[in-house]
């Protein structure tokens, strides 16, 4: 069974679409709005923005996240900045422009309406962030100071510091903050959605779990947003917050959601290298350290010489010899597989060899200490607390890691699933970066959808939609909540030998090595052999302790890694079917003659759709067509 | 390293609780102190018994969400630094490591270390925000905000909401978180309409959550993982002196 | 008056006064101080002070009166302040490592009621003479009092003892009065930090210098 994939893009001219379809949605009017219960999961860029401007709008809000505080989501931790086409700088910067770098960063696997309206929103963006109050960093004038990023040749990101994530989720945060005091969103922390239900083929409401009493719990609505991130934790050692999990779009996957392109996973190429098997998470190191530092390894393998004692002309700064005109700025999959390259070669630095340098002795020497303590100081110092080693007198070590999932629940151009009331938001949808995200582009999409996008095609979908009154008292939700209550047991009464946390560092070592950085046939079959098996393993001997009455982290955490052993199986299938390469999914059968990405743009110029067909049977393709009416499809080049 | 752990075990929120000995083993250097308490963790679940519940999420020093008295200081030995980086180079091999949660009225115990810090959420409801609808909003480069504004309110607003403060403080007061905030939207022009109102409405907040006062010891400057000022504590009582006894109006 | 009684309900509130109060507070101990050093310029000298004083009649008392007042709403504020202090923590941590906290912060609350009691004591031994530890009060000659009263070594001592508990409640006091009234501008080694400090050694330096001089015979 397929299901009917229609983006419902807009027609007209590319620059018009949104306008135009603004007009055209459908509105309900302001004394109705109050009687629609929205159900939003996920406090983050997305869900925060989304719930904080729906309640203002006098629509009812129910927001969840499984944190304390809708402040921890992990929007918080984005380091970098945040994209908008304001040509401040006078660079030559537009709408189009940051539309096509966007196109182009993703490999031409994303849509092109989606694309513009995202790139036509971004100037919104930082203006109703600077009237929240967000410390953007300024010029002396007073004027907001850009700088540029990965993937482009103007400067149009703008930061807080390195904690740009945080003061926007922040702003957002305090907008929704606001709304819960006015009584138009009811909070609902230490929550987790573990159900989708569907009536009548419509998303009707979630199940959740009290996380703190352990109580099993539903909640109706006319319509429900996912805001809950990526899964890029399924490859366990991720830049990712040990919360952030699948389970709340895999659940909805479950209940008929399609998954698009879940093979697109992004893996950063600046973080700090894994010490060592204990190890639980990884930490980025922001992208604009690339502005300044300059990415090398010696030219002969294996050599153990203090980088100090390294002289010039025995460096490869490879980058840059690769790509002189982006050199260390090239995009995020290009820098991350030529880090895996030369460590492959045995070129890598540090202990276990998995490792580059990335070296601002020449920045310091040009600019001084003091300049590069300005930009960076926060970020050299969480170098040296996690390393030990002093990034000022010593070049960094990085190595790349998963970082973002640019595949997620498919939606239209509504940012609704298939699933009729089912809308998805930020990086849990699949919608605007292709194959590969540019970075400070999280951050852009998260508040577009959720400031912009959502509260216009919400109301769309409530006035076109005739809503019988459901409450959770029906019958779809008990339902739910027993089978919900079941799977919890089950958890329970396994009693067996190993730790959740060591089957999902299994599975995060089966993902990594044969769905990471580089992908090929044979691993990929492996891959699909070993994860099931591992699955198996997982439901006869995992050991979840304690009662379901209380706070139960390990129980919280085998439901997600329950979730990671289906989904990474899904995300191997993906990308075994996708034998071209493109942007983050590197295909070793496609390649140029000099190793670079082929795209197949015959076979594979769309999206991804898989449908969840029953326990045990695989699960449907369903193809949804990219059109390209503007931008002529191009080898990217970053040479 | 080998190392004694001291620490409070509470099954939940009404339960009483007590300190409760265990022996980490093996512990390298380069973990953190949380990836230490994983370690522990593995061992208790594989010997059958409940591993310890505690607060964490990003691992990164960002969230806010991970907490702990270690040793009778907020968040660990090292200066400027939440739980989550701090790391185990910071301990000699063979150390006693007392862990304690937050203590404070306003923070109940949820279970062993995990507290519910939901009262700082309250108090930036009270007013810590500026009232800016999405929509409509001037270009962002319509008004010119000086460099050092900006630069001071950056660093107020780098809280990280972690409630350190309250925990180091020996009034359990929550006055640099509060005033944290205050500062932040109130050294910036956008900030002004609201300045005064914002600081009674939260101030007020904080007393109704039953934390302390400050005293001015200067504790929770010191434990802030973001080394936030005492100075924006000034700052608080000045709005809410010029709030409350001159009126509101900017 | 409804404007502050709503102020002073907060705990900020009760920070101000007990900080507007504190600085009547330092300002009386500086000039206490400074007149007792006159002391040293013989009976005539602080005699002839101690008369004019009382010859300024409602101005005195006006004075009195405002430090009464003071210590009153310092003291009952301190009290509240305090009470709801403890309340804020129920449970005490099992092991707490101060990182901050000076000697002078940490004893405000004990110092200061300490000081209390003294003021009382000191009051009815100079001002009322009801106390006599030498056994002779003479109202018109305070040179007198001070000097049999300081030559009983256990008199000069507990003057001296709680001489240092004033420096210390006058050093944190003083800077952290500052900050509660919310003048102080921003600054990590903040200039208000080292006057109070300057005003904290200079009035426990003047007032101990006094019982001192006597029990080592030089003012006799």
């Amino acid at each position: 069974m397929t299901v009917q994939l229609e983006a419902h893009i807009p027609s007209g001219p590319l620059a018009q679409k949104w306008g135009k379809h603004r007009f055209e949605m459908k509105l309900v009017s302001p004394a109705n709005k109050r009687k629609h219960t929205i159900i939003v999961v996920g406090s983050g860029l997305a869900g925060g923005a989304a719930a904080a401007t729906m309640s203002e709008l006098g629509y009812n809000v129910k927001c969840f996240c499984f944190q304390d505080s809708p402040r921890r989501a992990h929007s918080i931790a984005a380091q970098g900045g945040i994209n908008a086409a304001k040509n401040y700088q006078n660079d030559g910067d537009s709408i189009y422009r940051l539309f096509y770098d966007t196109l182009k960063g993703g490999d031409f696997r994303s849509r092109e309406a989606n694309v513009y309206r995202l790139a036509e929103l971004s100037g919104n963006i930082i203006d109703q962030c600077v009237a929240q109050g967000v410390p953007f960093a300024r010029e002396y004038g007073g004027l907001l100071s850009n700088r540029s990023f990965g993937g482009a040749q103007v400067s149009r990101t703008f930061y807080a510091r390195g904690q740009t994530g945080q003061q926007l989720l922040l702003g957002a945060y305090q907008a929704l903050e606001r709304q819960i005091a006015r009584g138009g969103v009811t909070m609902y922390p230490r929550t987790e959605m573990l159900d989708l239900v569907v009536i009548d083929g419509k998303a009707r409401g979630i199940v959740v779990r009290d996380l703190v009493t352990g109580a099993i719990e539903s909640h109706a609505g006319e319509a429900v947003v996912l805001a809950t991130g990526g899964y890029a934790n399924v490859f366990h050692l991720s830049t990712n917050a040990q919360g952030s999990n699948a389970t709340a779009i895999w659940r909805a996957y479950k209940r008929g959601a399609a998954f698009a392109n879940p093979c697109f996973t992004q893996i950063h190429p600046t973080c700090i290298p894994v010490s060592g098997e204990y190890q639980s998470k990884l930490t980025l190191m922001s992208e604009s350290l690339r502005n300044d530092g300059r990415v090398w390894v010696s030219k002969e393998p294996g050599d153990k010489r203090d980088p100090r004692q390294i002289p010039e002309n025995e460096r490869d700064y490879y980058l840059e010899r690769k790509y002189p005109s982006f050199g260390n700025l090239a995009p995020r999959d290009i820098a991350s597989r030529a880090a895996k390259e030369v460590c492959d070669e045995g070129r890598g630095v540090g202990e276990s060899g998995l490792g580059v340098y990335l070296d601002f002795a020449d920045t310091i020497k040009r600019l001084g200490r003091d300049v590069i303590k300005e930009r960076y100081g926060n970020l050299f110092e969480m170098y040296e607390r996690i390393t030990d080693e002093d990034p000022y007198e010593v070049p960094m070590r990085i190595y790349p890691a998963a970082h973002y999932t640019m595949g997620g629940l498919w939606v239209d151009y509504n940012l609704m699933s298939n699933v009729d009331g089912l809308h998805v938001t930020g990086e849990a949808n699949f919608s605007d970066h292709g194959a590969n995200r540019l970075g400070a582009s999280a951050l852009m999409q998260g508040l577009a959808d959720g400031y912009f996008i959502i509260p216009n095609t919400i109301g769309h979908y409530l006035v076109s939609n005739k809503l019988e009154k459901v409450d959770a008292s029906h019958a779809a939700f008990k339902a739910a909540e027993a089978e919900v209550a079941e799977r919890t047991n089950r958890f329970l009464s396994i009693k067996g030998k190993r730790t959740v946390a060591s089957f999902h560092r299994e599975l995060g070592k089966i993902m990594w090595h044969y769905c990471g950085m580089s992908r090929n046939d044979a691993g990929l079959r492996t891959a699909l052999k070993k994860i099931p098996e591992l699955r198996e393993e997982f439901w006869r001997d995992v050991n979840v302790p304690g009662s379901d009455v209380e706070l139960n982290q390990a129980l919280e955490k085998a439901g997600r890694v329950a979730d990671f052993l289906e989904l990474g199986e899904l995300i191997c299938l993906d990308a075994l079917h996708r034998t071209e390469s493109c942007g983050g999914h590197f295909r070793e059968e496609s390649q140029t003659a000099d190793g670079e990405a082929l795209r197949d743009d015959e076979n594979f110029a769309y999206v991804a759709a898989w449908q969840y067909a029953g326990e045990g049977r695989s699960p449907v393709l369903n193809k949804e067509p990219l059109v390209f009416e503007n931008v002529k499809l191009s080898q990217r080049s970053y040479k | 390293m080998n190392l004694t752990l001291h620490v409070w075990r509470q099954a939940g929120p009404r339960a009483p609780g007590k300190m409760v000995v265990y022996k980490a083993g093996d512990i390298s250097p380069d973990m953190s102190f949380l990836e230490m308490l994983d370690v522990v963790n593995e061992g208790l679940t594989l010997r059958g018994e409940v591993p310890i519940a505690f607060d964490h999420d990003c691992r990164e020093g960002i969230c806010g969400m991970c907490s702990l008295m270690i040793n009778g200081i907020a968040h660990g030995p090292m200066k400027g630094t939440a739980t989550c980086q701090l790391h185990m180079r910071s301990f000699k091999d063979g150390d006693t490591i007392y862990i304690e949660p937050w203590r404070a009225g306003a923070f109940p115990v949820i279970k062993d270390l995990a507290v519910d810090r939901s009262a700082l959420d309250r108090i930036i409801q009270a007013g810590g925000f500026i009232t800016a609808a999405t929509g409509g909003a001037q270009d962002a480069n319509a008004v010119l905000v000086p460099k050092e504004s900006v630069d001071g309110a950056m660093d107020a607003a780098a809280c990280i909401g972690c409630g350190a403060c309250v925990a180091a403080c020996p009034n359990a007061s929550a006055s640099l978180f509060t005033a944290a905030k205050i500062t932040h939207l109130g050294l910036l022009p956008q900030g002004q309409p609201e300045r005064y109102r914002r600081a009674l409405e939260m101030v007020d907040q904080m007393d109704l959550e039953n934390f302390g006062s400050c005293t001015l010891h200067g504790e929770c400057q010191e434990a802030c993982p973001k080394e936030i000022s005492i100075d924006t504590i000034t700052r608080m009582n000045r709005d809410f002196i010029r709030g409350r006894l001159i009126g509101t109006r900017p | 008056m409804g404007r502050l009684r709503i102020f002073y309900a907060s705990m900020v509130g009760k920070k101000v006064v007990m900080g507007v109060t504190g600085l009547i507070g330092v300002g009386f101990v500086i000039m206490h101080s400074l007149g007792n050093l006159l002391v040293f310029r013989g009976p005539a000298a602080i005699n002839s002070y101690s008369h004019f004083l009382k010859s300024t009649g409602e101005l005195l008392w006006g004075l009195r009166i405002l430090l009464i007042v003071a210590v009153m709403f310092h003291v009952i504020a301190a009290v509240q302040l305090t009470l709801q202090s403890r309340a804020a923590r129920p449970l005490a941590y099992t092991k707490q490592e101060h990182q901050a906290a000076t000697v002078a912060s940490r004893t405000m609350r004990w110092g200061g009621a300490l000081l209390l009691v003294f003021i009382a004591l000191h009051v009815l031994h100079f001002t009322t003479g009801t106390i006599r530890p030498a056994g002779v009060f003479s109202p018109d000659d305070v040179y007198a009092n001070v000097v049999t009263s300081f030559r009983i070594w256990w008199v000069a001592l507990f003057y001296v003892a709680v001489m240092v508990a004033l420096g210390l409640h006058l050093f944190h006091g003083a800077w952290s009065s500052v900050r509660s009234v919310g003048v102080s501008p921003p600054s990590p080694q903040p200039l208000h930090h080292r006057i109070s400090f300057a005003i904290a050694l200079l009035v426990w330096a003047a007032f101990t210098a006094v019982p001192i001089a006597v029990a080592a015979g030089i003012v006799r």
